[in-house]
């Protein structure tokens, strides 16, 4: 019993992170309808703008410390917004009239191009995460084990999905986002801009795959430009149990995954780990194509 | 195609031009292939093994400078062509089919890892090239054919050493191993040691397993955890077992860990930190002994390069020194004679230990067992064969 309480914290603190990233992935399906596969490699860099930022930010504040990691997390996230948005403007807002087939190759093309320059960029051999966080401590309650880690991580993605969740509920942007991804020519006549609205997403979708970046180099602090791949197409799996498109779906969905790779890992074989992840997908994609809490589109002809 | 906008192909092209001109190793002067004798070198110069690919390749360069400004081979120069394979799969079978078929040389020296010289054998048994594997451990990589040697001890000696070691030194009595099912060299040295430690009288805890490139531990050391061994053998390579080792002390597992020479590297530290404190790997060298071959050649290394080297860099080194002295003795590079004089080999003095060819063609020496104290490599033992 206790270590089975145990793999669910192990897998909620993994499944936190994949829900990070797996919420980018959903909002700029929402918002654009078409999936962004260089996602996982802003992921990466936002792992590697924390390497790099550390020792400079180090120069300001004291490093390992609370304040020092917000400054670092922080700005990686600013970084990779940039980043995000830049990848839009350039590469896939000239091909927003094209079939959505070219942007999505084109999202693979960029994708294999930031893999390949962080390779050429940072080197391949892996890279050691500085400490940003002081004191870790592992906290004991019964024979169940917390790590300090742990609990960041699935703090920090907490507060995060709320601030998500008042961004796109509770303010003007997130009103047009929303108006944008239910009918984005309606929403340009009412005079939203749709580019701005775009923009923005994906700013906001590559903060926090950065955040989810930073988060993943604390608790695994081996970094390397190819390490978004996987944890990107696992959390691309997450958004589509979740139902695409949905952000309290994209998160549940992490969260399963986590659960359920930790566990399998955890009670049966390693091994087995992907295969059963795909097997749960393709169950539940069969009793509900549209996913867990995806709502059930209309095809307008 | 559109074919109506020149400059951005011509653009294109030019930048592939220059991409791949960067790429090239230094060309040799022109006629230079006609009285060198080339030696063509495979390893994992960048990707997650790098560090291992660097300090063999390292170790087989400090050897061919030696022996060139000693006056070559046969009076010729050696020249070492060295491909990189990106710790990749399925880049060794490509790097080697062109170091035979394009470069024209007459030996392979290589892999670190047994999964990737298990790509190049085949190539090289089949091209009737000799090949040598400097550090691979695992048996199937000699049994490929009789053209294919190694300069280092396989797996079921360096897996029953660690598990003599376990039992009659640390006196562990239930252990937990976890294996990277995705090495030959993990799987390998997993095997030997669960034989060899059950034998001994111990028991077997658990087992769990991981894939190499994963990240995160927590459910197989749970379930470790949870099965309450007094220690962990962990046969993996140094980027996996640094966050193991990392992970294994954050769910406060306080057992000894122990693993094989896929430790040996100068990242394993820095990754794994004061987690690996006490922890110990056995491998093939250690730069303390006092033995004035190994000392010459620690001297040498480090005014080269800096560095103290480590055990990939030795072997490096002398699967080299032992490929040229194969030619020696041979006066030819002609190839089945070179593998004869390789088979042969007897005694021949490396650096890793006095080296003789067994009929598998693998080497029989003696291990080395390393502890971590301070951040640093220390010398436990020396056993033999």
């Amino acid at each position: 019993m206790n270590e089975l309480l145990q793999q669910l914290i192990n897998g909620l603190a993994l499944g936190s992170i994949l829900a990070l990233i797996a919420l980018g992935y959903t909002m700029v399906y929402g918002i654009l309808r078409f999936i962004n596969f260089a996602h996982g490699d802003i992921f990466m860099l936002g792992a590697f703008a924390g390497f790099y930022l550390a020792p400079r930010i180090a120069t300001v504040l004291p490093l390992p410390s609370v304040a020092g990691a917000l400054a670092v997390l922080v700005i990686s996230m600013a970084v990779c917004a940039t980043l995000g948005v830049l990848i839009e403007r350039l590469a896939y807002r000239p091909l927003r009239k094209r079939p959505k087939l070219t942007v999505l190759i084109t999202a693979i093309g960029v994708s294999l191009f930031l893999e390949y320059t962080g390779q050429f960029v940072f080197g391949a051999a892996p890279k050691k995460f500085p400490e940003i966080l002081p004191g870790f401590a592992v906290m004991h309650l019964g024979h169940l084990s917390f790590n300090s880690n742990q609990i960041v991580v699935i703090s920090v993605t907490l507060l995060l999905l709320l601030a998500l969740r008042f961004i796109v509920l509770k303010t003007r942007i997130g009103m047009a986002m929303r108006a944008v991804s239910f009918n984005p020519e309606a929403a340009a006549l009412m005079g939203v801009n749709p580019d701005v609205i775009i923009s923005f997403t994906f700013a906001l979708g590559s903060a926090l795959a950065a955040a989810a970046g930073i988060l993943w180099a604390i608790n695994y602090p081996s970094i390397d430009p190819l390490m978004g791949i996987l944890p990107g197409l696992k959390a691309f799996v997450a958004a589509v149990l979740g139902g695409i498109g949905n952000l309290p779906g994209a998160a549940l969905g992490g969260i399963i995954i986590g659960v359920t790779e930790t566990l399998v890992s955890g009670y049966l074989s390693s091994t087995y780990r992907d295969a059963i992840a795909f097997a749960i997908l393709i169950l539940i994609l069969l009793v509900k194509p549209s996913g867990l809490l995806g709502k059930k589109e209309v095809e307008k002809v | 195609m559109n074919m109506l906008r020149p400059p951005l192909i011509f653009a294109a092209s030019l930048a592939a031009a220059v991409i791949f001109a960067g790429c090239n190793r230094p060309a040799s002067a022109p006629g230079a292939g006609g009285d060198a004798i080339k030696i063509g070198e495979f390893a994992s110069l960048t990707g997650s093994e790098a560090t291992f690919g660097q300090s063999s390749h390292k170790g087989t360069q400090l050897a061919i400078d030696e022996l060139n400004a000693r006056g070559g081979l046969l009076g010729k120069k050696i020249q070492l062509l060295t491909e990189d394979n990106q710790s990749q799969a399925g880049q060794s079978a490509t790097v080697v089919r062109k170091l035979i078929s394009s470069d024209g040389v007459v030996a392979i020296l290589g892999e670190v890892a047994s999964s990737r010289s298990l790509e190049a054998a085949p190539i090289c048994q089949e091209n009737k090239i000799p090949m040598i594997s400097p550090s691979s451990t695992n048996p199937k990589v000699t049994a490929t054919g009789d053209y294919i040697f190694r300069v280092c001890f396989i797996d079921p000696f360096q897996g029953t050493v660690m598990a003599n070691f376990a039992r009659q030194t640390l006196k562990l009595q239930n252990i937990a191993v976890l294996t990277d099912v995705k090495s030959d060299y993990s799987l390998g040295l997993a095997k030997f040691f669960k034989a060899g430690f059950v034998a001994g009288g111990g028991r077997l805890a658990v087992e769990q397993n991981y894939s190499g490139g994963d990240k995160d531990f927590n459910a197989q050391l749970t379930s470790i955890k949870a099965a309450n061994p007094d220690g962990i053998f962990v046969p993996g390579y140094y980027t996996e077992v640094g966050l193991i080792v990392l992970q294994a002390k954050q769910l406060g597992l306080n057992v000894p860990i122990f693993g094989g020479d896929g430790w040996e590297s100068s990242s394993l530290v820095p990754i794994g930190g004061a987690a690996l404190e006490g922890d110990y790997f056995s491998t093939h060298f250690s730069p303390e002994d006092a033995s004035p071959a190994v000392q010459n050649f620690v001297r040498q290394y480090r005014q080269k390069f800096n560095e103290a080297p480590d055990a990939m860099a030795a072997l490096g080194y002398d699967s080299a020194m032992m490929l040229a002295d194969a030619i020696n003795k041979t006066g030819s590079t002609d190839a089945a004679k070179v593998r004869a004089a390789l088979a042969a080999e007897k005694g021949f003095p490396g650096v890793t230990g006095n080296i003789t060819m067994d009929a598998d063609r693998n080497a029989s020496k003696p291990a080395v067992i390393l502890t971590i104290t301070n951040g640093a490599f220390k010398y436990v033992e020396t056993v033999s064969p």
